[in-house]
């Protein structure tokens, strides 16, 4: 009854936007840094985005103005903690609260208006969804293959060692926070652009939380990344779906799926690390400190 | 703030060029809002903050009015609504139906202030409640949909499975169905008011199911966006989206709360509130049929609007018999017509739609 490639396709889509935002904030902890704020960076991209493409009509120029816009508001992130030296978990709810705050007060003229349509991609899905899906060898190449990607690897396990190695810790960690904002924009566009085509206050209604947990998840992998988006955008969409069909599941049940999904994975997660510590991915070892430079 | 500023002097230029300041200047009203959602969420929260711009500017300087956006349903509503009663407001509005237990906890303990409450049925002394027969409009969206669907399903994207919204649904089915006897009704809900992604996913997921008319009781024009993409159909919701016209938005619900807000702060100033239950619907104003465009046959838009008409006159009412439970039991008979108080505690819906509502 339920067509399996329609349901994969619908979810591919909507996992789109928190895919973006986790693989970015992937990057961003691989570095060492926790920024909580990609929520703020999201709504940034969602409006930053909008009013490009309705200014110039081209919904490509948009998610480039997304990108932008959200690296823009990540760098006050950056400037806070790794320029001051400021606590990263209270810079990055402020940056959270300050980006919505900001965009709805930015927001306020272009509500109302309708964003350009946009030309699908190849199998009717839109290209942002396969640059999306495109970014997760990319970046799992990069972490894993490429030497700068294991310099920031380095800078994100032991900051201090990296600093005696002569590796500018504080400019790693800034370019991965632009890079992680850039990202989280582009993915807040895509629910402003391509999904509702309107700019509406707090319209990306707590997809940035969900991408955070997602890259605890991921155990701090792409290809886990990938896994729980989908998992979580599957779940939303199969829901809906059974629904939509008429079959007879509690609904609730399904809406728990996800989390209880998440919670599994963290035991097991925990248990493994327990015996055997690294294995595979784990959380950096100077995720959240900051460094600063005695000698 | 400008906004502010403008109103109080306009008003106290008014005040001076009719030269006679007939009200003794004392302390404004403070009125109090707590809003579900952002003010600019272009629906629901957008329009009632349309009605409380209206109060300011009818009664100028002789209020002021606060709001609190964003509040979410539960505990933190409580927060809320005790820091209006604690700021000095004496008229609060609540204006969403998970407000109600946290409304009648705080009223109960601050006396003095009036609380009113949107789409609840709980009241007290200082509780009042007020809510719009959307399910008048509904009728009207529904015959619309009804003639325009081709597949012969409509999809129905509903928030949580409250009286309101069932009311709607069954409304829109009805009357879906007496224009068109083929029509089947999907319902997904998106257990949420606002989240434009999840309701861009629930109108998919219909989509998918090969409905081409869309409802939605739920605040973004994500809706309205996936039917444009798949060239279906769809309807405004709360406010009038009028972005989306001629098509797919054919025609919307606009919610105006003007005209209440207005006469219950009046209320206030003239000392004569007092706790009522107020239901008002297309007749009072309070529930408005945006344009229907001329993506409609002139034919269909002129039987929608010949019934709007006979439901603003009186003349017909939605919940009309002879009328089934979707179990098959006798609801309403031959020309018998559905109680306030059967439709406020709807929990039912009528024969013919197959789904089942999540408990």
């Amino acid at each position: 009854m339920i067509d399996p490639l329609s349901v994969f396709l619908l979810l591919v889509a909507a996992a789109t936007p928190i895919l973006f935002a986790a693989l970015g904030e992937l990057v961003v902890e691989r570095a060492g840094v926790l920024n909580l704020g990609v929520e703020g960076m999201m709504i940034a991209g969602a409006l930053s985005g909008f009013a490009a493409a309705h200014a110039t009509g081209n919904p490509f120029v948009g998610f480039l103005a997304a990108a932008v816009g959200g690296a823009a508001i990540s760098l006050l992130f950056a400037l806070l903690t790794q320029v001051l030296l400021a606590n990263q978990v209270a810079s990055g709810l402020a940056l959270t609260l300050f980006g919505l705050g900001l965009a709805a007060l930015f927001g306020k003229p272009l509500e109302g208006i309708k964003a350009p349509s946009m030309t699908a991609g190849p199998l009717g899905i839109s290209w942002i969804v396969w640059l999306g899906l495109a970014m997760v060898p990319l970046i799992w190449w990069f972490l894993n293959r490429s030497r700068a990607g294991l310099i920031l690897r380095g800078v994100g396990e032991n900051h201090d060692a990296a600093h005696a190695l002569g590796y500018p810790v504080h400019l790693v960690r800034g370019a991965a926070i632009a890079f992680g904002g850039a990202m989280a924009g582009v993915g807040g566009a895509f629910i402003s652009i391509a999904t509702v085509l309107q700019w509406t206050e707090g319209m990306t209604a707590g997809a940035g939380w969900i991408a955070l947990a997602i890259v605890v998840f991921s155990n701090w992998t792409a290809v886990g990344v990938l896994a729980g988006a989908w998992l979580f955008g599957g779940v939303t969409v199969l829901q809906l779906r059974l629904q939509a069909a008429g079959i007879k599941v509690p609904v609730q049940l399904l809406s728990m799926a996800p989390y209880l999904a998440t919670i599994i994975v963290l035991v097991l997660i925990s248990a493994r690390q327990k015996f055997s510590r690294r294995a595979g991915g784990a959380a950096p070892g100077s995720l959240g400190q900051n460094f600063h430079a005695l000698r | 703030m400008n906004r502010r500023d403008l109103v109080t002097s306009v008003a106290a230029m008014m005040a001076i060029s009719l030269a006679a300041p007939a009200f003794a200047q004392d302390e404004p009203l403070k009125v109090g809002f707590i809003y579900v959602g952002p003010v600019g969420d272009g629906g629901w929260t957008y329009q009632h903050d349309l009605g409380r711009q209206a109060i300011e500017a009818e009664y100028g300087d002789r209020v002021e009015t606060t709001f609190i956006e964003s509040v979410p349903e539960g505990a933190d509503a409580e927060r809320a609504l005790t820091q209006l009663a604690l700021a000095g407001n004496t008229l609060i509005f609540a204006t969403s139906f998970g407000f109600m237990d946290p409304v009648m906890n705080v009223a109960a303990k601050f006396p003095d202030v009036k609380f009113e409450h949107a789409t609840g049925y709980k009241r007290a002394d200082n509780v009042a409640t007020y809510d719009a027969r959307f399910y008048e409009g509904r009728a009207v969206m529904g015959t619309i949909a009804g003639r325009m669907t081709e597949s012969n399903k409509i999809g129905y994207i509903g928030s949580f499975p409250i009286p309101e919204v069932i009311q709607g649904i069954n409304s829109s089915f009805i009357h879906a169905r007496k224009v068109n006897p083929e029509v089947e009704m999907k319902v997904v809900w998106a257990y949420s008011w606002f989240d434009p992604a999840k309701e861009a996913d629930a109108a998919s997921a219909l989509l998918a199911e090969g409905v081409d008319v869309i409802l939605q009781h739920t605040d973004s024009t994500a809706p309205l966006a996936k039917a444009q993409e798949a060239g279906a159909i769809g309807f405004g919701q709360a406010s009038d989206m009028a972005a989306f016209k001629p098509s797919p938005r054919v025609s919307s619900i606009i919610d105006n709360w003007a005209p209440y807000y207005i006469e219950r702060v009046g209320a206030m100033l003239d000392g004569s509130w007092t706790s009522k239950a107020t239901w008002a619907g297309i007749a009072e104003g309070e529930v408005e049929i945006g344009e229907i465009t001329d993506a409609v046959p002139a034919e269909v838009k002129q039987e929608a609007l010949a019934l709007k008409d006979q439901i603003a006159s009186g003349e017909y009412h939605p919940f009309t018999g002879p009328l089934n439970k979707a179990d098959g039991s006798a609801w309403l008979a031959e020309g018998q017509v559905a109680t306030d108080e059967e439709l406020s505690g709807m929990n039912f819906y009528v024969e013919g739609i197959t789904a089942e509502i999540p408990q």
